[in-house]
C-alpha cells in the first residue's frame, strides 16, 4: 500500500473532501418548501404510512437535500379508531376495555389513567393491596414496552438478533399477565376501585423467578447493544436535542430524562403507592438518540426494582373498594344477600353513576406523561374523555431533532423516539 | 316486532334466489349436475391435474407475509415471529416490506377510512396469487368499535380467512395460516374476487407503451394500472 | 395543587390587571381550575408562565352539548418546580368558535390544536397550519360533538336483514 504523505493528495481525495453538507447558503424559503410546493434544491420523500422503518402507520413527508433532512412533516390519523368517542357511548367498566386499545403497549397504563381519573371523580379510596398490584403490573407493562421497543428499535439498527431476545423476555411476561387476568394483551385488570380479580396462586412464585431472572437478562441485551461500534456509531451523538427545547414541545418520559431533565411523575406527583417504592430515575446527559436507548434500558432494571419491593411488601387486604356501588360484590354473596344481587345487577346493566365533574389524572406511562381527562355529567356515562398522548405531543420533537441529520439517521431517531401510533391517533 | 311472511317460489326479491340456490345445492347433492354447472363445481372445488397439486403445495408452503401492521394485533404478529411460536418453522419468516414481492396480506390492526384506500392500493400492487388474513375482530368486522372512524376490511378487498380475537393469541394466528396453506393448497375459489374486482389490478409495465391494449388484463376499474399516455415514470 | 386560597389569589392577580380576563374559578378535589374569557388565553398563559407554570401538559376540546355556550377549550399547566398543577377553562360557542393560538408561545400546542379543530371545529388564529390532523383532509364535520352520530353500522338480525347490503349474496 502505498503511503500517501499529507500534502500531494490525489486529486480524487481533493475532490471528495471538498463536499460538504453543511447547511445550505440559499434560502430554502418559507417552512414547507420542499413539501407543499417544489423546490430546485429539495427532494420530497414520502415514507408512507406501509413503510418497515415507521414504528406503525405513521407518515412522513421529508425534503431532502441529498441525504440530509432539511424539513420533516408527520401525517397522522391513519391508525384513527374515534376511542373517545366510543367511550362517551359507553359506562365507565365498559370504557376500560375500548381506553386500553389506545396506546396499545401500554394497555395497564391506559386503563390506570382512566381508573384513576374516576376514582377521583368519586373520591374513591383504593385499597393498599389493589394499589401494589396494580404497581406490579404496571411496572411489568413498562419493562414489556420497554422491550419491544428495544426489539423492533435494534431491527430497525440490524441487531436483528435482539428481536428474538426480547420477544423471548416479553412472552414470559405475558404469561404473568395471563396467569392474573387471563388475556395477554388488553386485559382489562385494572378497574375502577381496584384489580378485577386478586392474583392466583403460584402467581407471586413466578414473579418471584421472573424478578430474579431479568436484571441479567437486561445485563446480557446492553453486553450487546452498549459498545457496539455499529450502535455507537449510529446512536452516539445523533440527533441531540436539549431539555429547554423539548420542554418547549411538551415531551416528557424517557426523551426528556435523556436530555438531562429528571422529571418522573412516579417520584414528582407519587399516585397509586409509588412513594413507598424506592428506586431511582435514569437521567442522560446529552439528550442524544444513545442516552435515549440508555435510559430506557436502565429503567428495565429500575422498574424490576419496583416489582421486587412491591412482591415483598404485598399487604394482605381486598383487592377492590368495598364500596358495593362501584365494585361488584364477590359471586359467593350473591346467593345469600339480596342487596349484593341488586347492586350487581344495577352495576352491570347501567353501571355506577359519577357525580358531575372534570378531571384530569396524569400519570407515568412508558413513553412520558399519559394523562386522562374525564368530564361526568351526572350520569352512568362519562361525557368527554380525552388521553393526553405521550407520543402524540412527542412526534412533534421528531422535526427538531431531524434536521439537518441524515436520513438514516432520521430511522434511528424515530426508533428511539417510541411512537406508538395507536396512542398517537386514538 | 313485525313478522313478514313470504312465500319462498313467489317472485319477488329474496324468495326465487334462495329457492333456485336450495335446489341446485339439492342436486349437487344428488350428482344430478348438468355439464356446465358439473364444471364449475368442480373446478372450483377439486384440482384435476398434479402439477397443479404440486404448485398448489409449493405456493402454499412459501408464503412471504408482507409486514403490514396497523395496532395492537401487529405485535401479537410479531409475536409469532418470536420463538415461542415460531413461524419460522413453517417458511413464512420472510416478512417482505415491499408488496410486490409478498403474496399474503395479514391486516393485523383496524383499518380506518383514512388508511383504506392504501390498504387497497398495497392489496391491488400484490402480484397474483395473493391471499389475505383478517386478523382479529378489527379488520374483520370493526371489532371493538363500531363508530364513523373503522370500516371492516371485507368491505373493500376480498379477505381469505378471518382470525377471531382481540388480539387473536399467536398460536390462533397460526392457526389461521395454516387454515389459508390448507386452503391453498385446495385451491377453492368461490369467486370473491370476483365481487371485489381484485383480479388484473396489479399495475405493470405495459409492453409497448404506444398500444391502445397496452395493459391486457387490467381491469378497468384499477386505480393504478400504467396506461398510454400516463406520464413516463409514474 | 395550588389550595383554594393560592388558587383566588392567583385570580384576583389576574384581574387586577386585566379585569375581563378571569370569569371563575373552581377548586374541586384538590384541582384548580381557572375560567378565563376566549379572547384573553395568549395573555393570561403568558401570565401565568410568568408565575412559575412553564409546561403546558394538555389541550384538549370538551363539547358541553347541551349546555351553551358548547365548545370548551382546557389548557393544563404544569410547575415543574413546585409540582404544582393548574387549568386553565375558556368556552366558545358553535357559532363563532374563534379563540387565539398559543402554538407561537408554546409549540407543545401544534398538534393538540390541530386535533380540537378537527374533532370540535375550534379555529385557532395565528396557528401555523390548522389542518385537519386525524380525519381525512376532505372529511365534513367534527366528529367528537356530542351532536355528531356516533356511526357504524346496525347489527344485522333478521328484522333488518332487508336493509343489509347483500355482501354474502
Amino acid at each position: 500500500m502505498d503511503a500517501v504523505s499529507a500534502s500531494e493528495i490525489s486529486e480524487y481525495r481533493r475532490q471528495e473532501q471538498s463536499i460538504t453538507l453543511g447547511p445550505l447558503e440559499a434560502d430554502l424559503g418559507a417552512p414547507g418548501a420542499g413539501i407543499d410546493e417544489p423546490h430546485e434544491e429539495l427532494m420530497t420523500l414520502n415514507m408512507g404510512p406501509h413503510h418497515p422503518a415507521t414504528h406503525g402507520v405513521l407518515r412522513l413527508l421529508v425534503a431532502l437535500e441529498g441525504e440530509v433532512v432539511r424539513d420533516l412533516r408527520p401525517v397522522v390519523g391513519y391508525v384513527h379508531t374515534g376511542i373517545e368517542k366510543t367511550a362517551e357511548d359507553k359506562s365507565y367498566w365498559k370504557v376500560i376495555p375500548v381506553i386500553e386499545r389506545m396506546d396499545y403497549l401500554a394497555y395497564y397504563f391506559n386503563a390506570q389513567a382512566f381508573c384513576g381519573a374516576v376514582e377521583t371523580l368519586l373520591g374513591l379510596e383504593v385499597p393498599k393491596r389493589a394499589q401494589y398490584l396494580r404497581v406490579i403490573h404496571l411496572e411489568l407493562n413498562r419493562i414489556m414496552s420497554h422491550l419491544v421497543w428495544l426489539g423492533t428499535s435494534a431491527l430497525d439498527l440490524g441487531a436483528i438478533s435482539m428481536f428474538w431476545y426480547c420477544f423471548r423476555e416479553r412472552e414470559t411476561i405475558l404469561d404473568l399477565f395471563e396467569m392474573s387476568s387471563g388475556q395477554r394483551m388488553h386485559t382489562r385488570y385494572i378497574q375502577v376501585g381496584g384489580v378485577i380479580e386478586d392474583i392466583p396462586a403460584g402467581f407471586a412464585d413466578q414473579l418471584a423467578r421472573f424478578v430474579a431472572r431479568m436484571p441479567s437478562r437486561a445485563d446480557e441485551y446492553g453486553a450487546i447493544l452498549n459498545r457496539n461500534e455499529i450502535v455507537i456509531q449510529r446512536l452516539r451523538d445523533v440527533c441531540p436535542l436539549d431539555a429547554q427545547t423539548l420542554l418547549g414541545l411538551g415531551v416528557t418520559g424517557p426523551l426528556l430524562r435523556a436530555a438531562g431533565h429528571p422529571w418522573d411523575l412516579r417520584k414528582a406527583a407519587p399516585y397509586s403507592s409509588y412513594e413507598d417504592f424506592e428506586f431511582n430515575i435514569p437521567v442522560g446527559s446529552r439528550g442524544d438518540n444513545y442516552d435515549r436507548y440508555a435510559v430506557r434500558l436502565a429503567e428495565i432494571y429500575q422498574s424490576t426494582r419496583i416489582i421486587e419491593q412491591a412482591l415483598a411488601g404485598l399487604p394482605e387486604g381486598p383487592y377492590i373498594t368495598d364500596d358495593r356501588k362501584v365494585a361488584l360484590p364477590p359471586r359467593h354473596e350473591l346467593a345469600t344477600s339480596m342487596e349484593a344481587l341488586i347492586h350487581h345487577f344495577k352495576l352491570v346493566t347501567e353501571g355506577f353513576r359519577v357525580p358531575p365533574g372534570e378531571v384530569y389524572y396524569p400519570i407515568e406511562s412508558p413513553r412520558g406523561e399519559l394523562g386522562c381527562f374525564v368530564r361526568s355529567d351526572g350520569s352512568s356515562k362519562p361525557a368527554r374523555v380525552h388521553m393526553r398522548d405521550p407520543s402524540f405531543v412527542n412526534l412533534q420533537a421528531l422535526r427538531a431533532m431531524t434536521k439537518d441529520a441524515y436520513i438514516a439517521d432520521l430511522v434511528a431517531t424515530l426508533a428511539m423516539l417510541d411512537p406508538i401510533l395507536g396512542g398517537i391517533d386514538r | 316486532m313485525e313478522v313478514t311472511r313470504q312465500r319462498l317460489d313467489a317472485p319477488g326479491a329474496g324468495g326465487q334466489d334462495l329457492r333456485v340456490r336450495q335446489l341446485r345445492a339439492r342436486e349437487l347433492l344428488r350428482g344430478d349436475l348438468s355439464d356446465e354447472d358439473l364444471e364449475r363445481y368442480v373446478q372450483e372445488r377439486v384440482l384435476t391435474t398434479t402439477l397443479d397439486k404440486a404448485v398448489a403445495w409449493a405456493r402454499s408452503n412459501a408464503l412471504f407475509p408482507a409486514t403490514f401492521g396497523l395496532a395492537c394485533c401487529a405485535i401479537e404478529m410479531m409475536s409469532i415471529v418470536g420463538a415461542r411460536v415460531d413461524v419460522a418453522r413453517f417458511g413464512f419468516e420472510a416478512f417482505r416490506a415491499s408488496p410486490r414481492q409478498a403474496d399474503l396480506l395479514v391486516l393485523s390492526g383496524r383499518v380506518s377510512i383514512k388508511m383504506a384506500p392504501i390498504v387497497r392500493r398495497i392489496y391491488d400492487q400484490m402480484l397474483e396469487p395473493k391471499w389475505a388474513i383478517a386478523m382479529g375482530a378489527c379488520s374483520s368486522s370493526t371489532g371493538v368499535f363500531n363508530n364513523y372512524a373503522i370500516v371492516a376490511a371485507d368491505k373493500f378487498m376480498p379477505v381469505d380467512v378471518h382470525v377471531p380475537g382481540c388480539p387473536p393469541r399467536p398460536e390462533a394466528l397460526m392457526h389461521g395460516i395454516l387454515k389459508l396453506r390448507k386452503m391453498i393448497q385446495d385451491d377453492p375459489d368461490l369467486g370473491w374476487r370476483e365481487r371485489y374486482q381484485a383480479r388484473g389490478t396489479e399495475e405493470f409495465v405495459p409492453a409497448d407503451p404506444g398500444t391502445p391494449a397496452a395493459a391486457p388484463g387490467a381491469h378497468p376499474a384499477a386505480v393504478n394500472v400504467a396506461r398510454p399516455g400516463d406520464t413516463a415514470g409514474a | 395543587m395550588p389550595d383554594a386560597t393560592g388558587l383566588e389569589l392567583i385570580a384576583q392577580a389576574l384581574r387586577e390587571e386585566d379585569p375581563d380576563s378571569v370569569l371563575d374559578t373552581a377548586h374541586f378535589r384538590e384541582r384548580a381550575t381557572l375560567i378565563i374569557s376566549a379572547t384573553a388565553v395568549r395573555w393570561t398563559l403568558a401570565r401565568l408562565r410568568e408565575r412559575g407554570y412553564g409546561f403546558l401538559s394538555s389541550v384538549h376540546g370538551v363539547d358541553y352539548y347541551p349546555e351553551q355556550p358548547r365548545l370548551g377549550v382546557h389548557y393544563e399547566l404544569l410547575d415543574m418546580r413546585a409540582v404544582d398543577r393548574l387549568t386553565v377553562k375558556l368556552r366558545v360557542h358553535t357559532e363563532d368558535p374563534v379563540v387565539e393560538s398559543v402554538t407561537p408561545d408554546w409549540p407543545t400546542a401544534d398538534f393538540q390544536e390541530r386535533e380540537i379543530f378537527d374533532m370540535f371545529g375550534v379555529r385557532f388564529e395565528g396557528h401555523p397550519d390548522l389542518r385537519r390532523i386525524h380525519m381525512p383532509e376532505d372529511y365534513e364535520g367534527h366528529p367528537q360533538r356530542r351532536d355528531f352520530p356516533i356511526g357504524g353500522e346496525p347489527v344485522l338480525f333478521t328484522h333488518n336483514d332487508p336493509q343489509s347490503p347483500g355482501w354474502t349474496q
